[in-house]
């Protein structure tokens, strides 16, 4: 037993906090510590400036342009970004399609897609819920039938994916889609590569509670996809998908995201009086911090001990569960807390003051602006990735071998 | 970082286990926590020559262990056998008698599982307040005597010496001030009522009458809290070892109890409480994992890591308690399911050294002062 990190590590994480005081851009940086909107550019920006440093892909191998950092490594550059206020970053191509296509695709797949998305020459999204099919995600209808005619060997896509994140900004959608209706329903789902920009796609913006355009519904109508954008086997897709959860080991509990939410939540509650007093020392509030406050700590450790469970192993299913959902939980009682430190001030929903230059226009203290939203917004941690119901039954599945 | 034992630390975690696995079975606990001793000499013997007192030590004092996790690993152990042995006492006492030195007659003797100890530092109107300290001692001669009463010492009637806190100089509630003596069994003037406790085992309340002590530090309040220190990660040890045992028969009884034709561990309302349940045993084996590492780490980590874990596994403690009784239905309520007394040990823990409330408080206060 050794929570410590060795020295080759602790001189690690100096080097990722000189990397983030020369290049993160203050203005970046300046924006996600005031819960200011990202846009696009703002994205890109961080993910080419990640690139140059060969930084971006921290779960890829160092062959095909991945840090090939150790789970340590990872660990710890996530902890350092999230501190110093550095976008998160946008998960589908680096962190999701990238190890689905190292471990299933083709030679030329992985030569033709890896090097795009670390260029961000693509910018990527995930086309797996669907109206009707959200945690009960194998019983998605969306179809692909394969035709090979006078235009070549292809499938041809109907049907709708929803809660597209970020989709208006794509160029690229890897899609679990229906190639046969015999068997058990996981067996005859595909992982397909949709150009974004085929005739017969269509993006329509959802509105979410926080008034803020994240996501979207994705309609295909008789979409030609060539057949070589089939990832793995024809009916096989399942395989992907399950692979990304026992392998994507890091991240799942957020921990550095909560650790910054965390230290800004005692700002906070060190500014906001209550009788005369900062409202930290509230007996009441200061007891719902420290009891989020260690759990947090008792997480991180948590965390660790499945992230030290073995560089190559998948993680266990019901470990990863674990980390989801109290992970989530405690993201969303900081979020929580940080909405009622601010009392009545958490009222007013200025839209403008959540832009670049806008925090003159909060009402209030300057913090206030984005806390409500950013908690509401925050509602969906344990409803998407399986909700934390579902993960529930994955622990006791796993427990029980019933 | 890695979370692996040592290879001597996994061979006496795995030796203690298999001995208690064999020797000290559900029956015999019961047999020697009943008794009127409430512990058991022959058990005692053996445990000392299987190496467990002396792992609870460090080798300036004659032992071979001592940091964290050799508490770590020899009380989650005690805690999947539920053992009633006096070693929490022993353990608390020697780390204070180590800390201060010039005792190491009587460490020796006690690693060699000759003596037992016994801390009587709690009284009446502490509850958990480790300065509210009324008994007093007063010189006489180049000697002290102690007056006032001690509660709640666990197996007291077992040690050989007790290490006795009494105020010097200032009030109740004050750090500074606070003596720490050793007292010889059956002193003149030093009487015990000793009762059964609901968990097993027996404690007893300590009354000092003029009682002669040896003096081992005018200045006890750092090896008080060193020692509480230690006492909390061999308490959220056992308790970790203890829900381990209570998740695992409670799964047992999800597989195999039917009703309404199925087993009980189909039905969705107790899947989500034993995952919740499962879930919360691996955030306190990390808060335990945290107390252990900070044991030996500057006052502040320490205290701080402590109190967290003590908070955790009050809270987790009382959850997994309450849901492995609830789980089980009514045999869950039973004198003669071992489980039964599993989770009033879990629960009783929470009663010793301060409960989540105290501790959640005490983070609370150091985090405002660091």
């Amino acid at each position: 037993m050794d929570l410590s990190f060795s020295a080759e590590e602790e001189a690690f994480r100096a080097e990722v906090r000189r990397f983030l005081r020369d290049r993160l851009p203050a203005r970046i940086a300046e924006k996600v510590r005031t819960g200011k909107r990202l846009t696009k550019a703002d994205h890109e920006e961080w993910h080419a400036i990640l690139n140059a440093r060969g930084w971006l892909a921290a779960n890829w191998p160092r062959a095909l342009g991945g840090t090939g950092w150790t789970v340590a490594q990872s660990y710890i550059f996530e902890v350092e970004a999230a501190l110093a206020h550095a976008p998160r970053i946008v998960p589908f191509g680096v962190s999701m399609l990238g190890p689905v296509l190292i471990k299933y695709g083709s030679e030329a797949q992985k030569a033709h897609w890896l090097p795009r998305i670390l260029s961000g020459a693509d910018w990527w999204c995930q086309g797996y819920s669907e109206p009707g099919a959200g945690s009960d995600l194998a019983s998605l209808k969306c179809t692909a039938i394969r035709v090979n005619d006078a235009n070549g060997d292809h499938y041809i896509v109907n049907g709708q994916k929803t809660w597209t994140t970020l989709g208006q900004y794509a160029d690229m959608i890897f899609c679990l889609v229906r190639t046969s209706t015999e068997g058990k329903r996981q067996e005859g789902i595909s992982f397909l590569l949709i150009d974004m920009r085929s005739p017969g796609v269509s993006v329509r913006p959802i509105i979410l509670l926080d008034g803020e355009h994240e996501v979207n519904e994705i309609f295909f109508t008789d979409v030609r996809v060539p057949a070589g954008n089939l990832v793995g086997e024809e009916n096989r897709g399942w395989d992907c998908a399950k692979y990304l959860l026992s392998h994507e080991r890091t991240n799942i509990a957020g921990v550095g995201a909560s650790m910054a939410a965390l230290a800004r939540l005692k700002q906070i509650a060190n500014a906001q009086r209550k009788g005369g007093k900062p409202l930290a020392q509230d007996p009441h509030f200061a007891a719902r911090l420290a009891k989020v406050e260690i759990d947090l700590e008792n997480m991180k450790t948590t965390n660790l001990r499945v992230l030290a469970g073995g560089e190559e192993s998948p993680v266990p299913l019901e470990l990863g569960a674990m980390l989801k959902i109290r992970g989530t939980e405690i993201r969303q009682e900081i979020t929580s807390l940080t909405r009622r430190a601010l009392g009545p001030y958490a009222q007013p929903f200025i839209s403008e003051a959540l832009d670049e230059g806008g925090s003159h226009l909060a009402v209030g203290p300057a913090y206030a602006a984005p806390v409500a939203t950013d908690y509401f917004n925050n509602r969906k941690l344990s409803i998407y990735g399986g909700s934390n119901e579902v993960q529930r039954e994955i622990i006791t599945k796993a427990l029980l071998e019933l | 970082m890695h979370f692996q034992h040592s290879d001597d630390r996994r061979m006496l975690s795995e030796t203690l286990g298999r001995y208690l696995g064999q020797r000290y079975p559900i029956e015999a606990r019961h047999q020697i926590a009943e008794s009127q001793r409430g512990w058991s000499p022959e058990q005692w013997a053996a445990l000392s020559e299987l190496g467990v007192v002396g792992a609870l030590f460090d080798e300036r004092v004659g032992g071979f262990g001592g940091a964290g996790f050799d508490i770590a690993i020899i009380f989650e152990q005690l805690g999947r056998a539920l053992v009633v042995e006096p070693l929490l006492g022993t353990l608390m006492a020697g780390r204070a008698l180590a800390l201060a030195g010039g005792s190491d007659d009587v460490l020796a003797r006690v690693i060699a599982g000759n003596c037992i100890l016994a801390l009587a530092h709690e009284e009446p109107q502490s509850r958990y307040d480790l300065w509210d300290v009324q008994c007093r001692a007063v010189p006489e001669g180049a000697g002290w005597r102690l007056r006032g009463s001690k509660a709640l010492v666990c197996q007291i009637e077992a040690a050989d010496h007790i290490l006795v806190s009494a105020r010097i100089t200032g009030e109740a509630g004050d750090a500074a001030g606070i003596g720490l003596f050793l007292v010889a069994a059956g002193t003149p003037g030093a009487s015990v009522r000793s009762y059964p406790l609901v968990d097993g085992g027996r404690g007893g309340d300590f009354t000092l009458e003029d009682v002669k002590a040896t003096l081992i530090t005018e200045n006890g309040a750092s090896l008080i809290e060193e020692a509480a220190a230690a006492g909390i990660v061999a308490l959220s040890w056992e308790a970790v070892g203890i829900m381990d045992v209570l998740k695992r028969d409670t799964l047992e009884y999800l597989r195999t109890r039917k009703q309404f034709g199925a087993p009980i561990g189909k039905f969705q309302a107790l899947q989500h409480r034993m995952a919740t349940a499962a879930l919360e045993i691996e955030q306190a084996r990390s808060a335990g994992i945290n107390a252990a590492a900070a044991l030996d780490s500057a006052r502040a980590e320490r205290e701080r890591s402590v109190s967290a874990a003590k908070f955790t596994i009050g809270r987790v403690g009382t959850l997994v308690a309450e849901e492995a009784i609830q789980l089980h239905g009514g045999i869950g309520m039973t004198w003669e399911l071992p489980l039964s007394h599993y989770a009033k040990r879990l629960i009783m823990i929470g009663h010793q050294l301060g409960d989540e409330d105290h501790h959640l408080e005490r983070f609370i206060a150091l985090g405002e002062a660091a």
